[in-house]
């Protein structure tokens, strides 16, 4: 009984009223032979059982807290998350609360994500953006549905760059394998000269669609600008997948034309906790809401006169269009995009800069350090943001072993995916890290080479 | 009571309380040389709101004040299950050796994050009677689009390529019919029968080689258990065709009945519902996905197993499995691992005993609301339901008066309202979930304020009709919100000037 609060009597009156002798006469409905299986399933745990359990089962993982250092990135990533996220996320007011379908006992949530879906646009230079995607990834499979639905299924193109992350890409496949879709680009080869340009030859007039990254997959920071010139001139719509902590200094994807901006909104006060929950965000022009997935929160008034939010152009989504509508998302990332709102309030104009600013420079440091070291070099002469490419002297495999037995999580293997950088990793330095930690990074990479 | 309304609280936004120069938060200077960075790649002007900590932490909490929620009092929504939350759960879920590893560290550094997936995998398994399960879908909808991709791919693995309908009863939730288009289905419509059951006799008449395979929520979004179950899931399986269980209505079964021993082909489970994570003002959910064997191959990837046995009095070793004919990736990296936590958590908490009880005591407080209620309101299909019942928010004699008035005027008790106009089949539907964590105290509050309720519509239309009265805000102009689609606020232009 260990949240179930009736007492026996109360449980016997309620029977009662009812007009049945036992629990399980509600159950007669249920065929008989399957009715009531014994479960083997462990004995209960009390709650100090249980918090006792789950501290062990905690203990069992290397926390890159006190136990390693980490400068493995590739889509996750490690930033100070300021106390007071996590304070309003613990108001039982937001956790304990439901979809705000009923706006009138419900303003604390809908304005929160008013004030997100402000933020983002803020943040991505677009018009609008809406309550959230389960992340990164399936906001980038989602924006692929939204361009299938404007150009009514006729365009069949999408041109993918290679330098998009490979999970997303995945998804993207996975979501899109029952469409009448050709991707095109994913096999272009990654080297030097494989920056956005190499995709403008794969454009043609039924494409409906361009994915790009930025910064990209390795770091690295191109001017998407006249890409998505060419790709407009097609007529095709262009989404940018962007790291939102980059968007604090470098220039927008609304500014370079973009028409949708999607990404993992992890970085903004949401913890590592081994890849969820986090947040995907999703942005776009103001003349494409109607086809946009996921939930929108609009301004109005209530009866009273008072400046109030709802959620609005309902009409899209399942509950309504059923069969007909553009996408089937439901739940969403409440929570997660308030506390992106809260990280964002907290940081403001000055501290998304500054953190911005620190992962830049850091990177930097980390850059001109490791590849100073006989035999690495850097994989991309292209300027970075917070990741960057390494050319290893050995497999990176080996490396990483090295580096985990020093305490350091190393980089992200990048042979697994791209063939043509079998030797690479992919680093990412945060304002978590010190000079300090990079100079011992640097000392272990220097020995493994030797060694 | 009282009917005065409280003093308007209305919040500025974020941006209205912005003031040039205010910072939440310092971080440690550069402790490196400086890099410039290229003039040419960077934005003008960054239009963030500029604030104190206190500043944000004041607003929010202003704003979370204006939200009703399970910690403040019953929320009895039918079909979303808002059960209590432990606390407990929140307080493991934020253990530094969960909240502070990376989804790509080697797998021999998160054996802890593995072990409990797996056995939350295992556990899963054990209560639906399902042959393999995968925790990566995000949500409820999620995993249903995880189902019908893994519905597709088996019948095409068989080059059974003619299936191209899927079959959804009139009484399912509009993400089972979003789902399948999703995947380029047909829907096809089933309509229900006088007993609320699915009609049997129309699902026959369906049931052909162009089936994928039916979508069925039991029990259905009535509340109800379907009478012919098992009928309805072999004239489905004698076509050839798969059946998937929507799992929004779990916690019903919880103990009573496996859907998988019953022959249900795969199921989303709903950890936001069921297993009591909170639903967090619309997400983030959790909707892992139980199949049977035959479909196991074409789980997405990665799911977690044993890659090495381990030596001596070594553990075995967890790591990640793709299934030979997987469909895919449906997420980045390994699901929602924090509501993993908390379903692991609960579970444990409550051994085979405690879940079948869950189920006795949601089912025992739906019917017992229902028996208060059904001389005051209309009940279609008044039989014994199971954790939630349709009720309709009409009387022939207060002809003016809706589920919608009952609903808001409900607000006025201090309740929140049950799920209205849904299952679409019920005129003026009022959808009622009690769970089971609600005490006799409370449903006889809600009853009696229902009761009232009733009486008013009959006496007082009006108070209906304009409630809510007793909450911070009114009814909205829905209207303006979609003409004039304001959807952001901004920094005033000449801001920071």
């Amino acid at each position: 009984m260990t949240y179930i609060p009736h007492s026996p009597k109360e449980r016997d009156s309620m029977l009662d009223t009812i007009g049945v002798k036992s629990l399980e006469e509600l159950f007669k409905d249920v065929p008989e032979k399957h009715r009531f299986p014994a479960l083997h399933l462990p004995p209960l745990l009390t709650e100090m059982e249980a918090a006792n359990e789950l501290g062990e089962l905690s203990l069992g993982n290397d926390n890159v807290r006190t136990d390693l250092v980490c400068f493995l990135g590739a889509g996750a990533y490690n930033h100070y998350i300021p106390a007071a996220v996590d304070a309003i996320l613990q108001r039982g007011e937001f956790s304990t609360a439901y979809t705000p379908y009923q706006p009138e006992i419900s303003q604390g949530t809908l304005q929160s994500i008013f004030e997100y879906q402000s933020l983002i646009a803020a943040l991505t230079g677009m018009e609008v953006s809406n309550a959230s995607h389960y992340d990164g990834a399936t906001a980038v499979a989602e924006a692929v549905t939204m361009a299938y639905a404007q150009f009514r299924g006729k365009r069949t193109r999408i041109v993918l760059s290679p330098a998009v992350n490979p999970q997303y890409r995945a998804v993207m496949h996975t979501y899109s394998q029952d469409m009448d879709l050709t991707i095109a680009g994913e096999d272009l080869s990654v080297g030097q000269d494989s920056g956005p340009q190499s995709l403008i030859n794969l454009l043609d007039g039924n494409t409906a669609l361009v994915i790009l990254q930025y910064p990209d997959f390795f770091g690295r920071i191109y001017d998407l600008t006249a890409l998505i010139e060419a790709a407009h001139a097609q007529g095709a719509l262009v989404c940018v997948v962007a790291n939102p902590i980059a968007l604090g200094l470098l220039k927008t994807p609304g500014q370079m034309g973009a028409d949708i901006v999607a990404g993992e909104g992890q970085p903004l006060g949401i913890p590592l906790a081994f890849g969820g929950p986090y947040l995907g965000f999703f942005a776009t022009r103001k003349q494409y809401i109607h086809k946009m997935a996921g939930r929108l929160v609009g301004e109005t008034v209530d009866n009273r006169g008072q400046r109030a939010f709802v959620l609005t152009l309902t009409a899209r989504e399942q509950h309504i269009k059923r069969e007909r509508a553009t996408s089937n998302i439901c739940t969403n990332q409440g929570l997660m995009a308030l506390a992106a709102a809260v990280y964002l309030s907290l940081l403001g104009r000055g501290g998304l800069r500054q953190v911005a600013d620190l992962c830049y420079q850091k990177a930097h440091y980390a850059a001109g350090k490791i590849a100073s070291l006989p035999g690495y070099s850097l994989s991309f002469e292209a300027p970075f943001f917070h990741e960057f490419a390494v050319i290893c002297p050995k497999p990176v495999a080996e490396i990483n072993a090295a580096l985990l037995e020093h305490g350091f999580l190393g980089g992200y293997n990048l042979g697994q995916d791209y063939p043509a950088l079998r030797n690479s990793m992919l680093l990412a330095v945060t304002e978590m890290n010190t000079k300090d930690e990079v100079d011992a990074l640097a000392d272990v990479l220097a020995e493994v080479a030797h060694g | 009571m009282d009917e005065t309304p409280m003093l308007s609280i209305v919040e500025p936004t974020i941006h209205e309380l912005s003031s040039p120069g205010r910072t939440g938060v310092t971080f440690p200077a550069s402790d490196v040389p400086r890099t410039e960075l290229p003039e040419s790649l960077l934005r003008a002007d960054l239009p963030l709101p500029e604030l104190a900590e206190v500043d944000v932490v004041r607003h929010y909490t202003a704003l979370s004040k204006l939200n009703y929620s399970v910690d403040g009092g019953f929320y009895p929504l039918g079909s979303c299950t808002m059960k209590y939350n432990p606390k407990i759960n929140e307080a493991v879920a934020r253990l530094p050796g969960f909240t502070y590893t990376h989804p790509l560290q080697p797998v021999e550094t998160v054996q802890g994050n593995l072990l409990l997936m797996y056995q939350l995998q295992e556990w899963l398994k054990e209560i639906s009677g399902f042959a393999a399960v995968t925790l990566q879908p995000a949500a409820g909808a999620h995993g249903e689009l995880t189902g019908v991709l893994i519905m597709r791919a088996y019948h095409n693995a068989r080059g059974d390529t003619r299936r191209i309908k899927m079959l959804i009863p009139d009484s399912a939730h509009g993400t089972n019919p979003a789902s399948s288009s999703m995947s380029g289905l047909e829907v096809l419509q089933i309509p229900s029968d006088s007993h609320g059951n699915l009609d049997l006799a129309a699902l026959k008449v369906a049931c052909d080689e162009t089936v994928v395979g039916l979508m069925l929520t039991n029990p259905n979004t009535l509340g109800l258990f379907d009478e012919h179950l098992e009928e309805a899931i072999q004239a489905v399986h004698a076509c050839g065709g798969l059946v998937y269980g929507d799992g929004a209505n779990l916690n019903a079964l919880l103990g009573v009945l496996r859907p998988g021993d019953v022959g249900f082909d795969l199921m989303h489970f709903n950890l936001h519902k069921t297993f009591s994570t909170p639903h967090g003002g619309g997400g983030p959910g959790s909707g892992p996905v139980g199949v049977s064997e035959r479909l196991a191959e074409f789980l997405p990837t990665p799911l977690v197993g044993i890659v090495a046995e381990g030596q001596d009095d070594q553990p075995p070793l967890l790591g990640y499995i793709t299934p030979p004919k997987s469909i895919g990736r449906v997420k980045a990296f390994n699901g929602h691992f924090g509501m993993f936590v908390r379903a692991y958590t609960y579970i444990a908490m409550h051994g085979a005993d405690g879940l079948r009880q869950i189920a006795e005591y949601a089912v025992l407080n739906a019917n017992y609301l229902k028996t208060r209620l059904k001389d005051t309101y209309t009940i279609p299909f008044d039989r014994i339901c199971t954790h939630e019942f349709v009720a309709e928010g009409q009387w022939t004699d207060a002809p003016g008066v809706r589920a919608l008035d009952v609903a808001k005027r409900l607000m006025d008790y201090n309740f929140h309202p049950p799920t209205n106009y849904f299952p679409l089949i019920v005129h003026e539907a009022l959808m009622i979930e009690p769970t089971e964590t609600e005490n006799k105290d409370t449903l006889d509050a809600f009853a009696d304020a229902l009761i009232k309720i009733a009486e008013e519509a009959q006496t007082h239309p009006e108070l209906l009709k304009d409630a809510p009265h007793a909450t911070p805000f009114g009814r909205m102009d829905e209207v303006k919100a979609a003409r004039e689609l304001v959807l952001c606020c901004w920094l005033p232009d000449d801001y920071g000037d």
